[in-house]
């Protein structure tokens, strides 16, 4: 069972809840994604506009736990301040926080994500990180208090699936006892189901579940694809080799020249 | 005096943040407040007092990836 600050998780999928079709799609899908953790965000919101509350009610319902993000920050006391009204609002200490360096490949800011880390770690706050593959950023975010990586796997929204495996294998390695959980860029279930097996213990996923065409029925086949990897990593995957092995055995062949 | 709530001006006669927000009316809903970009939590918002021209963020649960 996964294992993230001190809580245990069945299900190896957590699921964004943003670019839905509907409130209802949302939320079948986050059922059928079997997921225990969605991740929900601040927006300003008039006092005449009640889209929040009604939203926030919705995600109550379902019983999951919350980890808010910071999406949209881009400096450090941002991210910081809107970790705190997160923690008010949705009442708890997890925090993904996201500080973007660039805005068309919303990569992390890695200098700032220590940074903001740091100072949300020293607060209370239950950090995890939205970062690269980078293993100088890992260790210093480590080192900063965070128990929890999400290094990426392409960038936010974009499904290009792992765009980095030489780096995030030699991330898993480094780390074999820090939850690694790919966040952003998987783009179908194939992906997530080889993240698992090269030993990654979850997945975040939305952009790739809320803009398919049926986000329900995806929401389920991550679930698979999840679980699918998942096993397979456990049950040992065999050495990849480059010359051809017979899977029938040689002995006893007919001799039929 | 006039202050900014989410980017926009309006006016007001609210002396600090919790009136302010019972004054626009957020009556129960479920928001976190900053003033001039700094934190205020629900029980500080009436020893917040306001000046011309703060910057208030009323932010409200919203979808997230």
């Amino acid at each position: 069972m996964l294992q993230v600050y001190g809580i245990e998780l069945r299900s190896r999928l957590f699921l964004g809840t943003s670019r839905y079709p509907s409130p209802a799609v949302l939320s079948e899908a986050v059922k059928a994604s079997r997921a225990q953790v969605v991740t929900v965000s601040l927006r300003r919101e008039s006092s005449g506009e009640r889209a929040g509350q009604g939203f926030w009610s919705i995600i109550r319902e379902l019983g999951v736990r919350v980890l808010p993000n910071t999406a949209g920050c881009h400096s450090v006391k941002e991210a910081v301040t809107t970790a705190h009204m997160a923690r008010e609002v949705f009442g708890t200490s997890w925090i993904k926080l996201e500080v973007i360096g660039e805005d068309d490949t919303l990569q992390p800011d890695v200098f700032g994500l220590v940074e903001a880390a740091r100072i949300l770690a020293a607060d209370g706050f239950e950090v995890f990180p939205y970062t690269t593959e980078d293993l100088v950023a890992a260790d210093k975010l480590l080192a900063a208090g965070c128990r929890v990586l999400m290094p990426w796997g392409a960038p936010i929204g974009s499904g290009r699936g792992l765009n980095n495996l030489f780096g995030l294998k030699a991330l898993r390695a480094h780390f074999p006892e820090v939850p690694l959980v790919i966040d952003a860029g998987i783009g179908v279930p194939s992906h997530a189901a080889q993240a698992m097996e090269l030993g990654f213990d979850a997945v975040l996923i939305n952009t790739a579940v809320a803009q398919a065409a049926d986000p329900v029925r995806m929401a389920a086949a991550f679930a698979q694809a999840v679980e699918a990897g998942s096993a397979g990593r456990l049950a040992g995957p065999m050495e990849p080799r480059d010359l051809a092995v017979p899977s029938t055995p040689v002995i006893g062949t007919a001799f039929l020249k | 005096m006039k202050i900014l709530v989410n980017g926009a001006w309006r006016d007001t006669s609210a002396v600090d943040l919790a009136a302010a927000l019972h004054e626009m009316g957020y009556g129960e809903a479920v928001v976190a407040t900053a003033l001039n970009g700094e934190f205020v939590p629900a029980g500080s918002r009436p020893a917040a007092r306001l000046a011309d021209g703060d910057r208030i963020e009323v932010l409200a649960p919203m979808q997230g990836g």
